[in-house]
């Protein structure tokens, strides 16, 4: 096990801690200004990623395509909100889940009738293609930095709208009392569909962005959704914080568990058993760490002081 | 149990449907079409599981979205104790597989009841969406291990070759094995009844009502929902060992949160709390995925479609349009 490899795994996680965060940002923000929980944002993830996958092939252009992303799932977003989503504020949680996993099939199946049953491909931008070298001799994708970067950049101006726009200030004060602000003459029921037209937007956004990576198909959406539930029950629901720090959390845990227990197993019994014990045990690591952090803190690392 | 003695109309509605679900397999053996005995069976297995799951979430109000976790292990008791007994492997200590359902049953509700005891302790610190994801995120680590875990099928599954046995029938026959189900089903509903009308459903109930008020005249909630998750779970997991012999083939997709989430759908669809929500649910949802895919590839669309409007529109679910409101809620 050389170091090269191993800050190589930690970009890795690094990275997908990144793309969590931008999944895991909308659901919480949604979840604390408007006390919903929303399985099928991970359908606006897919509705980013086939988007820009379908535009990119158009236009020839990543960059159009990832613009087109943004403005799918916000239009995606905004539409289920007003349909649907907005019936089901005054609803338990029970209606909320049930409701947006109607919408997940419908979604899913929506797009198969759209797009077939073959994924899409998405290239890298030839501007963000090539490795660059790491210390310690191996190479790294650009692409994956410029995803950690682009990351990083969303979660300070996430940080700048919240605590320093009038449209954060509002969202701030509907988390604390939405009575209130309804009272103040605020138009609460256009700021819930910004908000969620937002959420969407990252989600769309995080869907581009990995589809560069992976395939785009139907159902990409349900494996990243319930990581990200897993990143905010760990950071406490309702606080961006918390997304941010849970995000990094899993992303790392996750990328090198799955590097590292194998290896260490295998000090300890054959290669061929380590392997197979230590991938198993790498895969359920994310929910033992989710499982004792929830055993000491039962609101997760940091709760929002009203849910 | 009086209040199920009574005649009333949903009581009524209750008898026509378990009467009906026993006539169907029967008029579909005389007129020779096996085929609707398989789809019987299935409804009464997955009400099997949605009766189990109706335990946590129509009495005790914990709406648990990882009892495919309960009804996979289930399915996998049976898959593995049968696999053992083919090849002649010992399995653990020595102890060697079985082909006999009733063993199966005994260790699917125990295993299940203990995972769903480990489960809960840890997910019924927490309430609400907590409750919902974590319950979630706990179906999904045992589906990962499922499919990581290499010598049971992974990601293939694993096959029963031949269905395992029951004294004194050939459960090989179709209308048999229905009959060992539906019977099955039939207990798991009188104890839901049991457990409604006893001391402990009505502290259960009244948890999810008012917690302070349980804990006020001394009654500790936690304890009273880690029993009925854990009872909750045992249920399931019977059904899930049913559902692979039904199969004779059982696959991580039981584990699945998709599965998880049908389930709760089958007790929304009939109606949340009531007796026989799960089968009306079942069954509604079985023919709607019959009469569906044979109309149309895309059936699942259209039953995400039926499902939004339930929900956003007839809250009481089938029962609770055909029967009236629920005497509790």
């Amino acid at each position: 096990m050389t170091l090269a490899l191993a800050l190589e795994q930690l970009l890795n996680g690094l990275q997908l801690g990144v793309m969590l965060f931008l999944m895991a940002a909308g659901l919480t923000l949604i979840f604390g200004v408007m006390g919903l929980i929303n399985l099928a944002h991970g359908s606006l993830y897919m509705v980013g990623a086939f988007a820009c996958a379908t535009v990119a092939a158009w236009t020839g252009s990543f960059w159009i395509g990832l613009i087109a992303s943004l403005a799918a799932a916000a239009a995606a977003g905004a539409i289920v909100e007003l349909v649907v989503i907005r019936r089901l504020y005054d609803r338990d949680h029970l209606d909320q889940v049930l409701a947006t996993f109607a919408l997940i099939l419908m979604f899913s199946e929506g797009t198969r009738w759209l797009f077939g049953s073959f994924p899409l491909y998405l290239d890298i931008p030839p501007l963000l293609q090539g490795a660059v070298a790491l210390p310690g001799g191996t190479e790294y994708p650009v692409y994956r930095l410029a995803i950690i970067l682009a990351g990083a950049i969303v979660a300070f101006g996430l940080y700048l709208l919240i605590s320093r726009t009038r449209l954060g200030m509002r969202i701030r004060a509907g988390e604390s009392d939405r009575e209130m602000i309804g009272a103040l003459g605020v138009d609460i029921r256009t700021l819930y569909t910004v908000v969620f037209a937002l959420g969407a937007a990252l989600a769309g956004l995080a869907g581009a962005m990995v589809g560069a990576l992976q395939s785009v198909q139907v159902g990409m959406g349900e494996p990243v959704l319930i990581l990200a539930f897993v990143v905010i029950v760990i950071g406490g629901i309702g606080s961006i914080k918390g997304a941010l720090l849970g995000a990094l959390l899993v992303g790392v845990t996750d990328t090198m568990g799955r590097f590292l227990l194998p290896k260490i197993l295998a000090l300890f019994v054959a290669p061929a058993q380590a392997g197979m014990i230590g991938g198993a045990a790498a895969s359920m690591l994310i929910y033992i760490v989710m499982a004792v952090i929830l055993a000491v803190k039962p609101r997760g690392l940091f709760p929002a002081a009203h849910a | 149990m009086r209040e199920i003695m009574i005649v009333t109309r949903e009581n009524l509605i209750n008898l026509i449907l378990a009467a009906l679900l026993l006539a169907v397999p029967f008029a579909a053996e005389a007129f020779g079409q096996p085929f609707y005995v398989t789809l019987a069976t299935r409804i009464a297995i997955l009400a099997l599981a949605a009766t189990g799951l109706n335990l946590a979430l129509g009495l005790g109000g914990l709406v648990s979205f990882g009892h495919a976790a309960f009804f996979g292990i289930g399915g996998y008791v049976a898959g593995i104790l049968a696999a053992h007994a083919f090849s002649g492997d010992p399995l653990l200590f020595g102890l060697s597989g079985t082909k006999q359902m009733w063993v199966i049953w005994v260790v699917a509700v125990i295993l299940s009841g203990l995972v769903g005891l480990v489960i809960g302790a840890i997910s019924l610190r927490t309430s609400g969406v907590y409750f919902i994801m974590i319950t979630l995120a706990f179906a999904q680590m045992v589906y990962y291990f499922a499919i990581s875990w290499p010598a049971y099928g992974g990601e293939d599954g694993l096959s029963i070759l031949v269905r395992n046995q029951f004294p004194g029938v050939s459960t090989m026959r179709p209308l048999t094995f229905f009959l060992i189900c539906y019977v099955v089903l039939l207990l798991a509903l009188a104890l839901f009844a049991l457990i409604r009308a006893s001391r402990f459903g009505a502290a259960l109930q009244a948890a999810r009502q008012n917690e302070v008020r349980v804990a006020t005249v001394g009654i500790q909630p936690y304890r009273i929902r880690l029993t009925g998750f854990a009872i909750s779970a045992a249920v399931t997991g019977l059904a899930g060992a049913l559902f692979a012999d039904l199969n004779r083939f059982v696959s991580p997709s039981m584990l699945s949160w998709h599965m998880s989430g049908e389930l709760i759908v089958l007790i929304i669809l009939g109606g949340t709390g009531r007796l026989f929500g799960p089968l009306a649910g079942a069954a509604l949802y079985v023919i709607f995925e019959y009469a569906l895919g044979g109309l149309t590839e895309r059936w699942q669309f259209f039953l995400g479609l039926i499902l939004l409007v339930v929900v956003l529109f007839a809250r009481g679910g089938l029962l609770g349009l055909l029967a009236g409101k629920a005497k509790h809620g």
